[in-house]
């Protein structure tokens, strides 16, 4: 008994020792992958969205401002040592023109700060003090508004959500509550909705068409299917902006489309197929339709004809037998396509840029705005994180559902 | 149960699907109300295309296919009325047992109190009462093709069509089916055409069974008389377990035919389908009708025979031998006389009586 129970030990021991050799062969395997996503996607991508509440920028502008206003309580004005701090950085800031900087940010808070920092960095050298609190409010009585303060004392802090609001049209207002900001500047709600609404619209165009090509596709010979294949695929071979900007050619008013439509005397006057939603609608399904068709091409050729034959011989006529037997198989192929298509939909960028009107624009178009002409990261982070919650948030939805892992490409 | 009503009728059917070929070549075949039909054939010999357009799923290239007394050849599958069962069950996956049930009472716009009544009394005829809720994908094979038969039936069918349905089971459960399948068939008193290509099957279940080799009807006949009496040589091979053996017709009279073999000793066999005097023919004789060491006087032949390997089989014992130059000679003796047992290596004497051998048309 004694010595069956030492092999026991021992033998759970050696299998412990075999096991946890595997975990660390598997864990060493995975590690160079782990550390590369880590690296190229998962940092960047964290960094980029840490801008959208990063404030530090400010900070590192105001420094002493920033230590010293911590502890002001918010009621009536704030003491002596925050003027002096401010003085102090904007002695520094004003020649460096970073209080520039600092009082565009601040503006976007509270209208007027930015013309309140540049005309005291002008006037600073004239300036008698310390103590400078009442010198300051003599200057411009501004500094004497509590307002001001509140602003400052939220834009100094290390983190901030004005980027994050300003993307839900939300901001603070001077008593740091949340409101909405006026009617006349309120646009990104309806961006938001707008990219969303194309989005949609493109993946039931996509489907639309997508399913009967993919069906035919399923359905043909070795050698239409391969003919099928290729000019699906011809989208990819040729570069989006080569693309987009055919179909510039093919849509516009003296146009191939018009021309023939003219031609055949079916229209008078040529039609605005371009530089309008028309326009983004074409020609975003053309490029995001491959992605449609090819998870339902794969589920469908899956499919064996029987089950159709089997409907038809329980007394289904084709059309019901289609839409009560094949469709429902075809269930992941339609999330798959519509998930793929619609999630790239949402980030399009130069095809609504080249082909649709300024009301066409979508979300990634003010992000690459932000970025280029105005250099504001922050703002542009901010939209890209909508972006990614609306993306999050369907997939959570439809995750459950559709599982990209089940859909094989052959 | 079964009567003389002519249930279906092919006539002078023949199916190309490449216009080259001829996968059905001239079928002539009527199914009684009430029968059991197998079609039994190698692979490729044309029953799926039989049953494909039986069933409405292949156009027929000529001919005409009656049910009922009514051309059919225009008629859609799916307002034929048949059922079928195909080899890979063909449930719909997304649907449970129950609503693959209910799928041919639903597209018949039935009311849903008596589907569920009829669904259910089929589920426990097929002895799958408790399984309504599952899913195909959730039951073994057979149980699959218990729902699959369920299914074909569910819609008061009067024809059924089952392509290979056990194709894919295992030995003995196949068996069973087998069995429950012949019992609702008795029951339910349906029509069914049955393919396989398993002659134990077609031998155990069928009323009738026709032999398919390249598109043509061998021969259709009841179990029994397929085993007995083959009429050509395919069939014979086909069915059961044969001795050929080739030779020239000597003389032809009452039905019987005197035969010189290759190796030059003449034997009898009745002559079943046999050219003229002098041309070759190739005789059949079952194993078990094989007669050792007869006594000469009762026989009107013997020949050679030299044992080459012998089996021990219990009931009975399978002796393999070299005769008239066939090397695959078997014979199957009943384990009763101690005294007659053979010995590898012996010569012996072989004989058997004319009438159970059959001289027919050489392959
Ligand atoms: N849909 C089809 N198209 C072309 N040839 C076919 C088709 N179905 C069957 N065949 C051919 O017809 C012949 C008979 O096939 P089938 O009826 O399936 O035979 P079985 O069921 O007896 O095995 C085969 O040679 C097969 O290749
Ligand atoms: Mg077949």
């Amino acid at each position: 008994m004694v010595e069956e129970a030492v092999s026991g030990t021992s033998l759970l021991k050696k299998l412990r020792r075999t096991e946890r050799r595997k975990k660390i062969e598997a864990v060493g395997l995975i590690t160079p992958l782990f550390v590369l996503m880590l690296i190229f996607y998962f940092i960047p991508i964290g960094l980029m969205l840490y801008k959208s509440i990063d404030n530090s920028q400010m900070r590192e502008i105001m420094p002493h401002t920033a230590r010293a206003i911590e502890h002001w309580s918010g009621k009536g004005l704030p003491d002596e040592p925050v003027y002096t701090a401010i003085v102090e950085d904007m002695k520094v800031a004003y020649p460096n023109r970073t209080l520039a900087k600092a009082g565009r940010r601040l503006n976007f808070d509270l209208v007027g700060f930015h013309s309140l920092l540049s005309k005291t960095g002008r006037k600073l050298r004239k300036l008698k003090g310390p103590p400078y609190k009442e010198a300051l409010i003599k200057l411009d009585k501004k500094w004497g508004d509590p307002r001001y303060w509140t602003v400052l004392q939220r834009g100094l802090k290390n983190t901030t959500l004005i980027y994050l609001l300003a993307t839900l049209d939300l901001r603070y207002d001077d008593k740091n509550n949340i409101t909405h900001v006026p009617d006349e500047q309120a646009i990104y709600v309806s961006i938001i909705g707008r990219t969303i609404y194309i989005s949609i619209f493109v993946t039931v165009l996509c489907l639309v068409i997508g399913f009967p090509f993919a069906y035919i596709m399923a359905n043909a010979t070795t050698r239409v299917r391969n003919l099928m294949m290729i000019g699906l695929m011809l989208v990819f071979w040729t570069s989006l902006l080569v693309r987009t900007l055919s179909w510039i050619l093919v849509l516009q008013n003296k146009g191939v489309v018009n021309s023939i439509l003219m031609w055949a005397g079916l229209i008078s006057q040529p039609l605005d197929l371009v530089f309008n939603r028309i326009g983004v609608y074409i020609a975003m399904t053309h490029v995001l339709l491959p992605f449609m068709v090819l998870p339902l091409f794969s589920v469908m050729s899956g499919i064996p004809s029987y089950y159709v034959r089997a409907a038809r011989s329980l007394g289904a006529t084709s059309i019901v037998a289609f839409f009560r037997v094949y469709v429902p198989q075809t269930k992941p192929g339609i999330g798959a396509g519509c998930l793929m298509v619609f999630i790239q939909a949402l980030g399009y960028y130069i095809t609504p840029a080249l082909v649709g009107g300024p009301k066409d624009q979508m979300l990634s178009y003010f992000v690459a705005f932000f970025v280029n002409e105005r250099v504001n990261w922050s703002m542009a982070s901010a939209l890209g994180l909508m972006l990614l919650l609306i993306t999050g948030s369907l997939y959570l939805i439809l995750g459950k559902h559709v599982s990209i892992t089940n859909i094989k490409l052959n | 149960m079964k009567t003389d009503d002519v249930h279906v009728s092919f006539k002078n059917v023949q199916k190309s699907y490449d216009g080259i070929k001829l996968v059905v070549k001239d079928l002539n075949l009527d199914i009684g109300r009430g029968e059991f039909v197998t079609m039994l054939g190698p692979s490729g010999s044309g029953k799926t295309t039989c049953l494909m357009m039986l069933a409405g799923f292949e156009p027929a290239t000529q001919g005409e296919i009656m049910f009922d007394g009514r051309s059919i050849n225009n008629i859609p599958p799916h307002k034929r009325g048949i059922g079928m069962v195909f080899q890979n069950y063909a449930l719909f996956p997304h649907m449970t047992v129950a609503q693959n049930l209910a799928f041919p009472l639903e597209v018949r716009k039935m009311e849903k109190a008596k589907i569920d009544e009829k669904v259910q009394h089929v589920l426990d005829m097929v002895e799958m009462g408790e399984f309504g809720d599952r899913r195909p994908a959730q039951l073994s094979g057979g149980q699959q093709q218990r729902i699959a038969l369920a299914r074909a039936l569910v819609f008061d069918a009067e024809l059924v069509l089952m392509d290979e349905p056990l194709g894919a089971l295992d030995k003995q459960l196949r068996e069973q089916m087998q069995y429950e399948i012949k019992n609702i068939h008795e029951q339910l008193g349906v029509s069914v055409v049955y393919v396989t290509h398993d002659q134990s099957e077609a031998l155990t279940m069928s009323d009738r069974i026709c032999v398919f080799n390249d598109g043509i009807i061998q021969q259709a006949a009841s179990p029994d008389d397929l085993y007995e009496r083959p009429e050509n040589s395919f069939v014979a091979q086909f069915i059961g377990e044969n001795n050929t053996l080739t030779g020239t017709i000597d003389t032809l009279h009452d039905g019987l035919a005197d035969v010189t073999l290759e190796s030059g000793e003449k034997v009898s066999a009745a002559a079943i389908k046999v050219g003229k005097v002098g041309e070759s023919t190739m005789l059949s004789v079952r194993p078990e009708r094989v007669i050792v060491n007869p006594d000469e006087s009762k026989v009107p032949f013997t020949i050679a025979g030299h044992v080459q390997k012998l089996i021990y089989l219990g009931d009975h014992i399978r002796c393999r031998m070299t005769v008239a130059g066939n090397d695959e000679f078997i014979i199957k003796m009943p384990n009763d006389s101690e005294d007659r047992l053979l010995a590898v290596g012996e010569d012996v004497r072989v004989s058997w009586k004319p009438e159970d051998c059959r001289a027919l048309d050489v392959i």
